[in-house]
């Protein structure tokens, strides 16, 4: 039997500070032109929590808006103002920085996170009242240290500033004197990409109505990586993600791909479901702070504000068949070979109409496609241009060569078989799984009929390969049969019942 | 031969418009020597 998807969770941090001090983009020029105008002019483009909240791509995101509500917006969507900013969504929630910082405390099992005592008694009463939060997690919070103790622990001993508004409210300590995989920096990435997860690990069992209890199986599918010098990316993000959300009878793996990690995980999980060898499956991914500010040159230049403040998450619970939620077909399936090559025609060719094929389908089978969802609000002015719209062009291009539309129809397909990106630019957040919630929402309605989730990745950014790499599947309404359905015991009984009748029959009038 | 006939060149590819090894396969038909060649990811 195919699995089904039973739910999703999707979660934004707002994380203006460490645009300021963990972006790459800000790291990279504090050092080779520590003095230039861009440093100097990046405070004046910080938004506020009230702006992320109304900003609307961040409210699509978390489910209080649809695609279609947002591609009625005419762009740029930075200078209008969203008419909902709730902070919480049916898929999630978006968490301001100062409650995540107390998560990322409850996260750290090392004690590495420290947080000044003033700041950790002014924030836990609004952490505590997060729907998602409960005492298991909540009892992990310190009452936290003197403010001198974390600016010493900066200045001397290499920790990594926790900073809110500007002031140093805590620090991440370094694991190991000399060990670089261990470092406040590294740890501090590490913990941020966990406490995300666990975000949208909690939010998404939530949202599926099922018991922590039944979670057999996590698999991240971040872009981090957490080791020792002597197992650089030993792991498990997976199960140390599901050990602070309560998870208790789970274990899990990580799974990787760049970009292309979720939509790998999310076929990894679908094979564990349907072989039988786990329930209930969940595949997770929490958030980069790297990236945090990673286009904000252009968008100071173009006086934007700096629209890459926000952490993201992701999670999605896939489970045994129960003959209602959508169900994820295996038999589709598209993969980006070692010999596919790296021309766009080429990726999308092995991604999208190859599996559609090799299925007997055509490209207007499936209603609609989720390639890379990136926000193009984001991306058009910094010249990477609209992402998700390239996708479809070369989606639209590859069905006219098939014939399986008329060239007139190009840019209707786009419209009809698309979607707009909302997505943060966080790598593989945006990468395929952002829909996944709407399409699961959709397919239930009755809207759609089928939907294929396409994840890419840059694996040559490694410096490992010069290789692209992809994979897609699809999910499709479900057939209406049950894990149970087929033959039950009492008909097995009936049936070999009969057969004895039968043949005592046979025996009876064989013996007259 | 073209305008790269017998130059140097250097080649970002951008992973969302034309990659690298698209743009370095291009140069070198039309008589460049390629010195280095990278595609770099922006989202």
């Amino acid at each position: 039997m195919k699995s089904v998807i039973k739910g999703a969770g999707y979660i934004l941090v707002h994380t203006p500070d460490m645009v300021l001090h963990n972006g790459t983009t800000q790291t990279t020029e504090r050092i080779v032109n520590p003095d230039g105008e861009y440093l100097k002019e990046l405070p004046s483009h910080i938004r506020s929590f009230d702006q992320a909240l109304s900003y609307w791509p961040n409210q699509v995101y978390i489910g209080n808006k649809t695609p279609d509500d947002l591609a009625a917006v005419e762009q740029p969507w930075y200078d209008k103002t969203c008419d909902v900013n709730d902070r919480y969504g049916k898929f999630g929630q978006i968490m301001p920085q100062e409650e995540f910082l107390l998560l990322m405390q409850a996260c750290d099992v090392f004690d590495l996170v420290k947080l000044d005592k003033d700041f950790v008694a002014a924030n836990k009463p609004a952490l505590a009242a997060n729907p998602i939060m409960d005492e298991s997690i909540l009892a992990r919070i310190g009452e936290g240290i003197d403010g001198a103790e974390v600016a010493r622990l900066v200045n001397e001993e290499h920790s990594e500033g926790l900073y809110h508004n500007g002031t140093l409210v805590g620090c991440v300590n370094r694991a190991h004197d000399i060990d670089v995989n261990l470092s406040a920096h590294v740890m501090h990435e590490n913990i941020v990409s966990k406490a995300s997860s666990v975000m949208a690990l909690l939010s998404a069992v939530q949202n599926a109505g099922i018991s922590k209890d039944e979670v057999e199986y996590v698999i991240d599918c971040c872009e981090e990586a957490c080791g020792d010098m002597n197992q650089r990316g030993g792991g498990n993000f997976a199960k140390a993600a599901a050990e602070i959300a309560g998870l208790n009878n789970a274990t899990g793996s990580d799974a990787r791909g760049f970009c292309a990690g979720p939509s790998h995980a999310m076929i990894e999980a679908a094979a564990l479901v349907e072989s039988g060898a786990y329930k209930t499956v969940i595949v997770t991914a929490g958030g980069c702070t790297a990236k945090l500010g990673m286009n904000g040159k252009d968008h100071v230049k173009k006086g934007l504000p700096i629209l890459e403040d926000m952490v993201g998450g992701f999670a999605v619970v896939v489970t045994q068949n129960d003959g209602v939620n959508p169900e994820i077909n295996l038999e589709i399936l598209g993969r980006h070979t070692v010999g596919t090559g790296s021309a766009p025609q080429a990726v999308i060719g092995s991604l999208v109409t190859d599996p559609l094929e090799r299925a007997g389908l055509k490209v207007t089978d499936i209603d609609k496609f989720s390639p890379e969802m990136q926000n193009p609000d984001i991306t058009k002015p910094a010249g990477a241009g609209d992402v998700p719209q390239a996708n479809y062009k070369m989606i639209a291009a590859l069905a006219v060569k098939r014939g399986d539309i008329a060239k007139a129809d190009l840019a209707k397909f786009t419209t009809e078989h698309g979607l707009t990106g909302w997505a943060p630019t966080q790598g593989h957040i945006p990468s395929g799984v952002p829909y996944i919630g709407f399409a699961r929402e959709d397919l239930l309605a009755g809207k759609i009929s089928r939907a294929m989730i396409i994840g890419k990745g840059s694996l040559f950014l490694g410096r490992m390969t010069n290789l692209f790499d992809g994979v897609s599947f699809v999910i499709q309404k479900n057939s209406g049969e049950t894990q149970a359905a087929g033959v039950s015991e009492e008909e097995v009984k009936g049936m070999i019942a009969k057969a004895m009748k039968e043949f005592a029959a046979t025996l009876l009038a064989q013996a007259e | 031969m073209g305008i790269l006939a017998g130059k140097k060149v250097i080649i970002i590819g951008d992973r969302d418009g034309i990659p690298g090894e698209a743009i370095k396969a291009c140069a070198e038909s039309a008589g460049a020597e390629v010195v280095f060649s990278s595609t770099e990811c922006f989202v």
